[in-house]
């Protein structure tokens, strides 16, 4: 009893001490709350530095798109050039042209990708050796380690004018021409998906059979049970459980679609102009226009334009995402 | 007979499987054999007869006039070594401190400070303005850090990691405090010690990107001392020259007049084979932990 009324009086004191301190408390304490979390945003301290420098101050260098640069005044001195950058840029024809290889590119790379994958892996999946199937993704998965500096050798290796393999024993073997591979716009938007094909899909094959694995065996007990084969197995359960992840990930790569693999297009033509028509994309443009030309009115406003829709479609897709499955959307 | 029907694919069918895997497997591997092969090779069967699978006669002369003079090659082998080990250590340690503090649940402001890492996969400044940051702003042209710094924090590796620390059980951190451990004790001999494997695999990740990073190299470096590998190889494909132009062999050739020429055809694929030499003997090893790692990631999407 005594206890009891000894705790409640300890307690009403300790009330009262916080009544008495009312206005200034709630400030008081937040202050004190954060400041016992000092280590925490301490530690956080380096990675906010480094992003603000690769990432927040390049946006507000964007600016820059709508100014006439000049070395006298600086980047940041130069004159407002309002949109004439912008209109400089959409007069060429290569606008249109780095704007459609970019989109056409990338379209046909998510479907190939995705399809190709996805076949692999339910092959994969009814194998019934034990290390072979792995010995396959393994080698499958080896040309994702390579650099694109390579993939251009293996490449060159094979489409050389003079030397290359296909020149030298394919084409002649079936009585054709040398061809001048990397003079001829024409082949290039075939030559380019294989390319991809062969570097990305062992890695998205792996991802398959990842999620593959994650698939409630009681569905295919069942189906057994009632006697389907594996074929209608493979179709009726695999793909179906298979689906979400893949609208996920070929959303995700469509609001990725205004940004092509710089290595791809860079690299593997050899930066070889006579097929920039087929070969050239917004990275690769911007990229010349500034390093190669030091035009900083059109790179800077093809950066721009890059930049904005970009983003545009990257939030759409995150929000279709988001929309169909919290888990996997990025907000 | 009959259970085999339904449990597995018709033996036909799998052996037809096994043979489209054996040409895709083939496919992957056979091109790097074509660049060993015309790199052993005779130079002048190689310009008679071109790259062919089976050196029509062999020959280590390209690799001895690799050899001659190798400071170039070491040098490079010495930057990207520098830069990818650098760059490993201080990425994983700056993504896994900033993880951390993100997975707990009572830190205050930790929406606000994972929108700030989100936001840099939506939106970017694009390259003109990312450029001028390096050279106008940070004035790094021709500094090793132009080849670090870019590559340092990759946010999709903050959020699975981000994902991990939050599966360690919170009472591990209270016990620690109890014991009266601070904040970096907690994350150094608590948490960090626990997280090795997810810690690892962005290691390797990591180390993979800065292995094969040769755009910060083609942006930022023009002097001869900082080529990495990846921009050696790059520059020997546009001109084989390049490679030879400070070289003991390349004056030697020079003096010799053209009786003595630069077998530039053997010479090129030499060097691409130097250059993922590492990369294919590390494969075997390593290749399971990127597969694991990528289940690790495919867990977050």
């Amino acid at each position: 009893m005594l206890a009891r009324i000894r705790a409640g009086g300890i307690y009403s004191t300790h009330l009262d001490a916080k009544r008495v301190n009312g206005l200034a408390y709630g400030q008081s304490t937040k202050w004190r709350k954060l400041l016992k979390f000092w280590p925490l945003y301490l530690m956080m301290l380096p990675t906010i530095v480094l992003l603000l420098i690769n990432n927040y101050l390049p946006i507000a260098g964007l600016i820059i798109a709508f100014k006439n640069v000049n070395y006298v005044d600086g980047v940041f001195g130069s004159p407002w050039n309002g949109l004439n950058n912008f209109k400089f840029l959409f007069s060429t024809r290569d606008a249109w042209i780095i704007t459609r290889n970019t989109l056409l590119y990338n379209a046909v790379f998510i479907a190939s990708n995705i399809i190709v994958a996805l076949i692999f892996a339910l092959m994969l999946n009814e194998l019934r050796s034990r290390w072979l199937p792995k010995f396959y993704q393994a080698s499958m998965f080896f040309p994702f380690f390579l650099s694109m500096v390579v993939v251009s050798y293996l490449v060159f290796a094979f489409l050389s004018k003079g030397n290359g393999f296909v020149n030298n024993n394919l084409l002649p073997f079936f009585g054709m021409e040398p061809i001048s591979w990397y003079q001829e716009p024409k082949y290039w938007p075939f030559i380019l998906p294989l390319i991809n094909i062969w570097k990305n899909a062992g890695y998205y094959t792996v991802f398959f059979v990842a999620s593959m694995v994650t698939i409630s065996h009681e569905y295919y007990e069942a189906a057994v049970i009632d006697g389907a084969s594996k074929w209608q197995q493979a179709i009726r359960i695999t793909l179906p459980q298979l689906m979400p992840l893949v609208t996920v990930l070929t959303l995700l790569q469509i609001g990725r679609i205004f940004y092509a693999d710089f290595g791809l297009f860079y690299q593997v033509p050899l930066n070889s102009g006579a097929i920039y028509s087929t070969t050239n994309v917004i990275d690769t443009y911007v990229y010349r226009a500034l390093l190669t030309l030091g035009d900083f009115g059109m790179s800077s406003a093809a950066a721009f334009y890059q930049s904005v829709v970009g983003f545009v479609l990257v939030f759409l897709s995150n929000y279709i995402v988001r929309k169909l499955d919290r888990e996997n959307a990025l907000f | 007979m009959l259970k085999r029907g339904l449990n597995s694919v018709h033996p036909a069918t799998g052996a037809l499987f096994h043979i489209i895997f054996i040409l895709y497997t083939i496919l992957c591997i056979v091109p790097i054999f074509l660049v060993v092969a015309v790199s052993f090779s005779d130079e002048l069967t190689v310009v008679a007869n071109g790259y062919q699978f089976i050196p029509e006669k062999f020959s280590t002369y390209a690799y001895e006039f690799l050899f001659k003079d190798s400071t170039q090659i070491l040098r490079s082998y010495g930057v990207t070594i520098l830069v990818t080990a650098t760059g490993t250590l201080l990425g994983v340690s700056m993504m896994a401190m900033y993880a951390y503090p993100l997975s707990r649940n009572d830190l205050p402001f930790r929406g606000p400070l994972a929108f700030f890492v989100f936001f840099t996969m939506l939106f970017n400044g694009g390259l003109v303005s990312f450029y001028l940051v390096y050279v106008r702003f940070l004035g790094l042209k021709n500094s090793l850090w132009a080849l670090i710094l870019p590559l340092l924090v990759a946010p999709f590796f903050i959020l699975v990691m981000r994902t991990f620390f939050k599966n360690i059980p919170s009472e591990l951190i209270e016990a620690a405090k109890i014991d009266g451990a601070g904040e970096f004790r907690i994350a150094g001999t608590v948490i960090f010690p626990l997280s090795v494997p997810i810690l690892a695999t962005v290691a390797l990740f990591t180390v993979l990107n800065y292995w094969n990073d040769w755009f910060m190299s083609l942006l930022f470096i023009s002097d001869d001392k900082k080529v990495s590998l990846q921009y050696l190889m790059y520059k020997t494909m546009l001109n084989i020259q390049y490679l030879t132009s400070n070289t003991q062999a390349a004056q030697g050739i020079a003096q010799g007049g053209s009786a003595v020429e630069l077998p530039s055809e053997t010479v090129r694929m030499a060097m691409c084979v130097v250059g993922i030499g590492p990369i294919v003997f590390a494969y075997p090893f390593f290749q399971r932990y990127f597969v694991k790692g990528l289940l690790i990631g495919a867990i977050k999407g």
